[in-house]
């Protein structure tokens, strides 16, 4: 038997969340370093499963199959295609950065250190209350749960993994919050307690959905791995009723909808990323939402080809919906993480239009999307964050001219955002475009209504980055420090990770492009056109 | 219908009437060691209540948790010697004389019990949370239960550190009637069972140290409508009898599906009267549910939860709803399956309405224990999907159901035990709030309890609540997966709110301290996570088991 190479991968991250979670309360520095260690570490091995990926090779590969729960049919499979590998990638990528950025975040804060170490009068001892250990271990915790879920090729292993990645993230939102708030300490927490319970809820209720449409699956498959599935789906052994797809369908959707989220399901996450402290708003919008898109094309395409067609031209409208609403509302918000909250669902709904467009180049286009709107999404979301640190303030208003006083954190700041309105030379461009080709070939009108929301960014990111950073200097702002080292070791390997991907997209697509013509042979679909090959 | 015609207990089935020679007094044959975790639990509580007479009060305590625990201990080596002897499978009978069927269910379930049993028995013994009170370690339970509340008496008995050590051969005569009602085979037996084993929990309900009046009402309310379901439960088999012309549970169901061969004149006058077969059947099947505490037969449960001793709350909310599910599937799968297409709906109707009624009310409780108890009423229902699976996976997914949920209740009210202030246990929910930050493992203890019950993956209430869900698909109550998923996503409100209240509001600072507990509530409470994360991660091993046991003999 070969290196499990995908458990390990998942497995790493998990050890590590132990071990920072075991470190004693005095030693905080030590803590943080053990959680770099392991992510950095697991990051190692992501490339390495990357590496020894074959892009023309199996549809799944690196397989491990072992028996786990004989009684409900549940085998612990995993296996990659260039989708999850991508994806795989992306979220070992990510988390060091996210790391690194909330460095000091999760340290006690002055106030609550002085309490504790005065000692009340009903207390005897200071609170045993570790945040930074948690902090760290919660974020490695999510990080192995993600990673597995991509690589699970059992709807049961996935099912669980997506359900039990809801109580770390929530702890991360409802525990540590962004201390730039408005209003007294007490109404924040109110906020964020308010903030982390409407994430749960949420996600809860569309799993629990989800649940009833899992249990329906086995009833009339009787296995929940996806080979067995195809496989008896190919030999004609497994039919269901056209009604029986449809509602399982549905069950599968609606959870991935709202984790990804499209509107109407998306109210969650404003509160979420504007609560939540950036690094940790980065882990919703960047990794965990992209198992909502990632599940639709694994999940909801290949299990349910013909329900999925069937229901194509309801989720165009509502990606559309997205793409306009969300960047809508972006152009209207007060608070910048809030506003990249908008955007990220403006996104998504690229996203998903990409994949319910039925074509390569959609899905290509979609698949790219996931990796790079998680790195400028990145990208602007921590710059975001290291602003809104030295300020104290979320809102937009309270910033002006900071280019004169914080030249590179402006520059960082203005390429990030860039990204995020996907300008030509960056990577979210290529995998806009794909999409929005896509769309178009399949949908002319779905193309049309998309492209206002390319529109809409550029309104939204350029009246951002002149609102705060240009004009004169604010008083507040008289000052501001520029990046640190440590901060630029966040947000330069990432610049530099969308200029390349931007200009070279290739290896990227290669590894994609395979698996996108398996999902697309699931759903019976060709392009309406002959295949252009527009990414190189 | 002519005198001749009537059932009665002193005629034969073969038309010999009492005026025919009596035949010769033949002893009952009783396969003693088949019955020997009864028996030892039962002897073993006559012993403690010898125990009570004879020996000097300072050794009591000792003596009495000693023999308790040995003696669950003893009797749970018997289920397991039986279980391995091959009685749960191959052996499988029915034993004294008809009354008492040896079967997997009733082994498996009489496993569960003790274990529950022994854990929950922990947590009675426990001395070091309550302050000691003049210089005596004192536990849970009144000083001296007779004595009226806020009198002289009572006074007298705490000055002179009386405890009630009679609480542990009144656990040991509840657990032999637990053991007996799944095993049931008569409807005789399950009456009796089901007395034997309530008596004790009525009184157990009274004897609170703290907050008595509310405790002795408790037990009243307990008692009185306990008292009106046994009503209920006897006139049902009366008129099952009356139906029947007999008690034992094969009889009965041979005369409602029909294959009865030996009919004589009082059974063919009675066997076509259906209506004796439906409301009989209905009140048995009331008086069963009220133990199980589904809706509309729920209204005891909080009150009951609220007041009782928070370790009798515990073990009643385990080791009862253990026992009386399993006396319900033995009905309805051994004595009722022919009259399925009648239970079926009414049983749905009440499923429905316990899951959403549980989940629904329990969001605006705001003391722990009545929480919990709302809860357990959602959870019954949860069961109750099993159980209407009528199907093999059905039984064993509701035996390996209610092995999950009778720990992680056990455990999740140990842990109510240990948040005190000055009044006792501190149990509204107020007073949890920021207990995440004074003492982050209780409650993230807890915390993992919660989740166990919300049925969050990796815990052992997914495995349970996955395990009834699918089975009840299967057995084509999809219509019911639906509505549990629904109360399900409703209860996970009301869980992570005490989630909230504990890990993000600030801590009070009048809040209550947590007691650090003795070995025996720490076992409890261990015991219980380990069995949620196990049954979570791994529960092959214990889905084998209950899919092995899940077969009733007849």
């Amino acid at each position: 038997m070969s290196f499990p190479l995908l458990t390990a991968t998942a497995a790493l991250p998990a050890i590590g969340a132990v071990a920072t979670a075991a470190v004693p309360a005095a030693r905080r520095t030590t803590a943080k370093w053990l959680a770099l260690v392991f992510s950095l570490a697991t990051l190692v091995l992501a490339g390495i499963a990357l590496a020894r990926f074959e892009p023309g090779g199996d549809r799944y590969q690196l397989t491990e199959s072992h028996a786990w729960i004989k009684d409900f049919g549940v085998r612990y499979e995993l296996g990659v295609d260039g989708i999850g590998v991508a994806l795989m990638a992306l979220t070992a990528l990510l988390i060091p950065f996210v790391i690194l950025a909330g460095w000091h975040d999760a340290d006690p804060s002055p106030s609550s250190q002085q309490s504790s170490s005065r000692g009340g009068p009903n207390e005897t001892k200071p609170y045993r209350w570790r945040p930074t250990q948690g902090f760290f271990a919660l974020i490695l915790m999510v990080e192995a749960m993600v990673i597995l879920s991509f690589e699970a090729t059992d709807v049961f292993l996935f099912y669980i993994l997506f359900e039990a990645m809801l109580i770390p993230m929530y702890f991360l939102i409802g525990g540590f919050g962004d201390r730039a708030h408005t209003g007294s300490d007490e109404n924040a927490a109110a906020q964020r307690s308010y903030a982390a319970v409407k994430f749960l809820l949420y996600n809860l209720v569309g799993g629990l959905i989800m649940l009833a449409a899992v249990i329906g699956l086995y009833v009339v498959a009787g296995t929940f791995s996806l080979s067995e599935i195809a496989e008896a789906r190919a030999s004609g052994s497994l039919s269901m009723a056209t009604s029986t797809e449809r509602w399982l369908f549905l069950g599968f959707f609606f959870a991935f909808a709202v984790k990804a989220p499209l509107w109407p399901l998306h109210t969650w996450l404003p509160n979420a990323m504007g609560e939540a402290t950036s690094p940790v708003a980065v882990l919703i919008t960047a990794v965990v939402d992209k198992v909502g898109t990632f599940a639709m094309l694994r999940f909801c395409l290949q299990l349910f080809p013909e329900a999925s067609k069937w229901a194509t031209p309801v989720i165009v409208v509502l990606a559309l919906i997205s793409i306009v609403y969300g960047a809508l509302l972006a152009v209207g918000q007060r608070d910048i993480k809030r506003l990249i909250a908008y955007a990220s669902i403006s996104h998504f709904g690229f996203i998903v239009l990409g994949i319910f467009a039925m074509t390569s180049q959609g899905q290509s286009g979609a698949t790219l999307y996931m990796v790079n709107h998680g790195i400028s999404t990145a990208a602007l979301m921590l710059v975001a964050g290291f602003l809104i640190t030295r300020r104290g303030s979320r809102l937009i208003a309270d910033y002006g001219g900071v280019q004169k006083v914080a030249p590179i954190l402006a520059g960082t700041f203005l390429i990030g955002g860039l990204a995020t309105l996907s300008l030509p030379g960056l990577a979210p461009f290529v995998s806009e475009f794909l999409v929005l080709v896509g769309a178009f070939s399949a949908y002319p009108a779905a193309g049309i209504i998309a492209t206002t929301g390319i529109v809409l960014a550029a309104l939204y990111v350029l009246v951002l980055y002149q609102r705060t950073m240009t004009g004169p200097v604010k008083a507040e702002v008289q000052g501001m420090a520029d990046l640190k080292v440590r901060e630029l070791v966040v947000v330069l390997p990432l610049i530099a990770l969308l200029l390349f991907l931007g200009v070279y997209p290739k290896p990227l697509t290669e590894i994609v492009n395979p698996a996108v013509q398996h999902t697309m042979s699931d759903v019976q679909k060709k392009d309406p056109q002959p295949e252009v090959e527009a990414a190189k | 219908m002519s005198a001749t015609a009537v059932h009665s207990l002193w005629t034969m089935a073969g038309g010999v009437t009492s005026a025919a020679p009596v035949e010769k007094f033949k002893a009952p044959v009783i396969e003693y060691t088949q019955l020997a975790p009864v028996l030892i639990v039962i002897g073993v509580a006559v012993v403690g209540v010898l125990v009570e007479a004879f020996v000097p009060r300072r050794a009591r305590y000792y003596t009495q948790v000693f023999l308790t625990v040995v003696a669950l201990a003893a009797a749970f080596a018997a289920v397991v010697g039986l279980a391995a002897g091959g009685y749960g499978t191959t052996k499988a009978h029915i034993a004294a004389m008809g009354a008492i069927a040896i079967d997997g269910p009733t082994l498996f379930l009489q496993g569960t019990i003790l274990l529950t049993s022994m854990v929950a028995v922990f947590t009675f013994a426990e001395r070091r949370l309550d302050p000691a009170s003049h210089g005596k370690h004192v536990d849970s339970f009144a000083a001296q239960a007779a004595s009226v509340p806020g009198s002289d008496s009572e006074k007298a008995a705490v000055k002179a550190g009386f405890t009630t050590t009679e609480v542990f051969p009144l656990v040991l005569f509840s657990v032999a009637g637990m053991l007996v009602f799944p095993a049931a085979n008569d409807l005789l037996t399950l009456f009796v069972a089901l007395e034997v084993f309530s008596l004790p929990l009525y009184l157990l309900c009274a004897v609170a140290r703290r907050k008595r009046l509310m405790s002795q009402e408790a037990a009243v309310k307990y008692f009185l409508l306990g008292a009106f379901s046994s009503a209920f439960l006897l006139f049902g088999i009366a008129l099952l009898y009356g139906y029947a012309g007999s008690v034992s549970y094969a009889a009965i169901a041979n005369v409602v599906d029909g294959s009865v061969t030996q009919i004589d004149p009082a059974l063919a006058d009675t066997m076509g009267n259906d209506a004796l077969l439906l409301i009989g059947g209905a009140m048995v099947l009331t008086g069963l549910l009220f133990k199980v505490g589904a809706v509309p037969f729920h209204m005891w449960t909080p009150d009951v939860y609220q007041g009782a001793p928070t370790p009798v709350t515990g073990f009643m909310a385990a080791a009862t709803k253990v026992a009386a599910f399993g006396a319900l599937l033995r009905l309805l799968y051994v004595v009722l399956p022919g009259l399925a297409w009648d239970w079926r709906p009414v049983m749905w109707a009440v499923a429905i309405i316990t899951m959403l009624g549980g989940a629904i009310v329990a969001i605006t409780q705001t003391d722990i224990k009545r929480l919990l108890a709302y809860s357990s009423i959602a959870h019954a229902g949860f069961i109750l999907a099993g159980v209407i699976a009528t199907t093999p996976d059905g039984i064993s997914s509701v035996l390996f159901y209610l092995g999950a949920y009778s720990f992680v209740t056990v455990g999740a009210f140990a842990v109510v035990t240990l948040v005190r202030d000055a009044g006792g246990e501190a149990t509204h929910l107020s007073k949890w709030a920021g207990l995440g930050r004074r003492s982050p493992l209780v409650a993230a203890v807890f915390a993992v309890f919660l989740l166990a019950f919300a049925g969050i993956p990796l815990t052992s209430g997914f495995s349970g609540k996955f395990a009834v869900f699918k089975a009840a698909a299967d057995g084509g109550a999809g219509g019911l997966v639906v509505v549990g998923v629904i109360s399900s996503a409703i209860a996970a409100f009301f869980y992570i709110r005490v989630i909230v209240l504990m890990f993000f509001s600030e801590p009070k600072a009048d809040g209550p301290t947590v007691a650090v507990p003795s070995p025996l509530t720490m076992t409890t409470i261990a015991v219980g996570v380990a069995v949620t994360l196990v049954l979570g991660l791994a529960p092959q091993y214990f889905l084998d088991l209950a899919s092995q046991a899940g077969v009733f003999v007849r």
